[in-house]
């Protein structure tokens, strides 16, 4: 007989820095790839959404103004939160995706790496995409790379852990806040993410994540005035061109989604840091 | 206590002929119950108001919108834009009503009377030293002359809350009474600021006592002090208006002010109007919302509604 009851955690959404469960009360059985039940998590709703995109927009001018600078040390500090809760999100993983628990450690410092990799790149967007246009003409011309605003991200549906931090990572290393629908089969390493960055000096609303079906949240996410960009990459394929139509409603930019789910273990590149950048190009008149 | 409005049944005629039958009427009134109050408040908050409702609500609750600013860093030009605002809150969607009134400084007044002639929209000016209340009482019925003066059809004073807190009612009395005077025929709104009396027992007394002086609208606070409007103390209040019209037939109106920002919050203060006076007080002539950032929840809120997806900050004009 054990000595303990085991105390569950119960997964909840995590909205503008609070952890709630969903505003209509519903939740769904997560199970691992074999079936197996593993922990029910909150079934988010379009309020939920619109709850999410409220505190992004809220988050969007502090964060943006923040030093790029700042917004690196951040992100490195999410790494070394990550970095000592290796274990969690290892056996976590594991469970999640079906792997063997050898396979996990691997996975999630790459994860924790790739944070690393896009905190580098914080007060490097500038200076890279922007530029000191040469012109015919008494002006200076600079162009400005300056963050899209607050992008919805549909999270990876098969790689929970290392292809959420791939997509996530750049939105917010570039500026943006973000919305993140959760990969809707493996949603428990995205919760248990949202603890670390709730830890780890992420302001509020800069990041909120919702659990529960993809093709019931991402509809409204892509029709709502207050969404600038759409990253489709975890969208069903069955409703991506209706979600591309959608979001042409309001002239977001949006990510499409790759044929296949691509390696996430290959070393990134800095495409995703410019899918989320507007340059602003101003014109200035010399000697004044 | 030789002022008078007209034609008070004698019991209440009876309660303003002295400063003592004053004190002796409001100390009488009978005591409210705060739990019960507050239970009531919050069941009734929970209703759900949907579709085909939800519309009409908003709409309702448009109407009767006094769309405020009370900053020192007003201009006439600023007056100007909010009464294009108050005209056709939503320009790209010409059903939205127009607002109840533009609420301004009294230095203000003449500007927004300006901008809003020719429309039914009211303009209300603040006055007697807005927010505190704090000065001579010829300082405050100047000011209500100025505001008067100048066009203003609505007029919403303080009062003297120091006066009230120590039980001079008689000053208070008085001064809405000489207020009403210098409104010359311009509505009255009486702002309690029930954010600094001391609890509900004294919201039921205040309310009363500017009823008796002559006001056509009690007023919760100034929104420049929190807590301002809660449904709590908006219940009291509607329960003192319903009462008066009982006692002398007159229907009064209140206007909880402050801090009510989200469609959400307007929808539970309906209900509680129809639900604690009656549905004929679903009115702007009875029912009124002191707010500047109210307005354009309600229009975000009106077009998911018709739209049927999410509308943004940056779709409906920046005040």
């Amino acid at each position: 007989m054990p000595s303990r009851i085991a105390v569950p955690k119960t997964y909840k959404l995590y909205l503008g820095g609070e952890f709630g469960r969903s505003e209509s009360g519903r939740s769904y059985p997560v199970t691992d790839p074999r079936g197996r039940f593993l922990a029910n998590a909150a079934q988010a709703s379009r309020k939920d959404a619109r709850d999410a995109v409220v505190a992004a927009r809220r988050a969007f001018g502090p964060w943006w103004g923040a030093t790029a600078y700042n917004r690196g040390q951040v992100l490195l500090r999410v790494a070394e939160v990550m970095e000592g809760r290796r274990e969690q999100f290892a056996t976590e993983l594991a469970a999640a995706e079906g792997w063997a628990l050898r396979r996990a450690p691997a996975m999630v410092d790459a994860a924790i790496d790739r944070w690393v990799w896009y905190a580098g790149w914080t007060d490097k967007i500038a200076t890279v995409f922007g530029a000191a246009n040469p012109v015919a003409g008494p002006y200076f011309c600079l162009t400005i790379p300056e963050p899209t605003g607050v992008v919805a991200v549909l999270a990876p549906q098969t790689s929970s852990l290392l292809g959420l931090v791939s997509v996530l990572a750049p939105v917010i290393a570039a500026g943006n806040t973000a919305v993140v629908v959760a990969s809707q089969n493996r949603p428990l390493p995205a919760v248990t993410l949202s603890e670390v960055l709730a830890t780890s000096d992420v302001p509020s609303g800069v990041v909120n994540v919702l659990t529960g079906r993809t093709a019931e949240l991402a509809p409204w996410l892509a029709a709502h005035d207050d969404v600038n960009a759409l990253d489709l990459c975890g969208a069903p394929a069955a409703i991506r061109a209706d979600l591309e139509a959608t979001a042409a409603g309001t002239v977001k930019r949006v990510r499409s989604a790759p044929a296949a789910e691509p390696d996430w273990t290959r070393p990134p590149d800095t495409g995703r840091l410019r899918s989320f950048v507007e340059a602003k190009t101003v014109w200035h008149p010399v000697g004044t | 206590m030789s002022t008078q409005t007209p034609a008070l049944p004698a019991s209440l005629a009876d309660a303003t002929r002295d400063d003592a039958s004053l004190r002796c009427f409001l100390r009488g009134l009978p005591g409210v119950d705060a739990v019960g109050l507050e239970a009531t408040a919050a069941t009734l908050a929970t209703r759900s108001v949907k579709q085909e409702s939800k519309r009409k609500a908003i709409d309702t609750a448009i109407r009767m919108v006094d769309l405020t600013t009370l900053e020192g860093a007003d201009t006439p030009s600023r007056v100007r834009s909010l009464a294009a605002k108050a005209r056709h809150p939503d320009p790209e969607r010409p059903g939205v009503p127009a607002v109840a009134a533009v609420c301004v400084y009294p230095d203000m007044v003449a500007p927004a009377v300006a901008a809003l002639s020719g429309s039914s929209i009211g303009v209300a000016s603040v006055a007697t030293a807005f927010p505190s209340g704090r000065s001579s009482r010829d300082v405050k019925l100047a000011e209500v002359a100025l505001a008067v003066t100048a066009g203003a059809s609505e007029v919403d004073m303080v009062i003297d809350r120091g006066a009230f807190l120590a039980g001079r009612y008689g000053e208070v009395y008085e001064e809405i009474t000489l207020v009403k005077q210098a409104c010359r025929g311009s509505h009255l709104k009486v702002i309690l600021e029930t954010g600094e009396l001391a609890g509900y027992d004294d919201v039921r007394r205040a309310s009363w006592l500017a009823l008796l002086a002559g006001a056509n609208f009690i007023k919760t606070s100034t929104g420049k002090l929190s807590p301002a409007a809660t449904l709590p103390v908006t219940h009291v209040m509607l329960q003192v208006v319903r009462d008066w019209q009982q006692r002398t037939g007159v229907q009064c109106g209140v206007k909880p002010a402050g801090g009510i920002r989200t469609t959400k919050d307007a929808i539970r203060y309906l209900v509680a109007v129809h639900e604690v006076a009656g549905p004929e007080w679903l009115t702007p002539l009875r029912f009124r919302f002191g707010a500047s950032g109210l307005l354009n929840d309600l229009l975000m809120q009106r077009r998911v509604q018709l739209e049927g997806h999410y509308s943004g900050a940056d779709y409906v004009s920046q005040d």
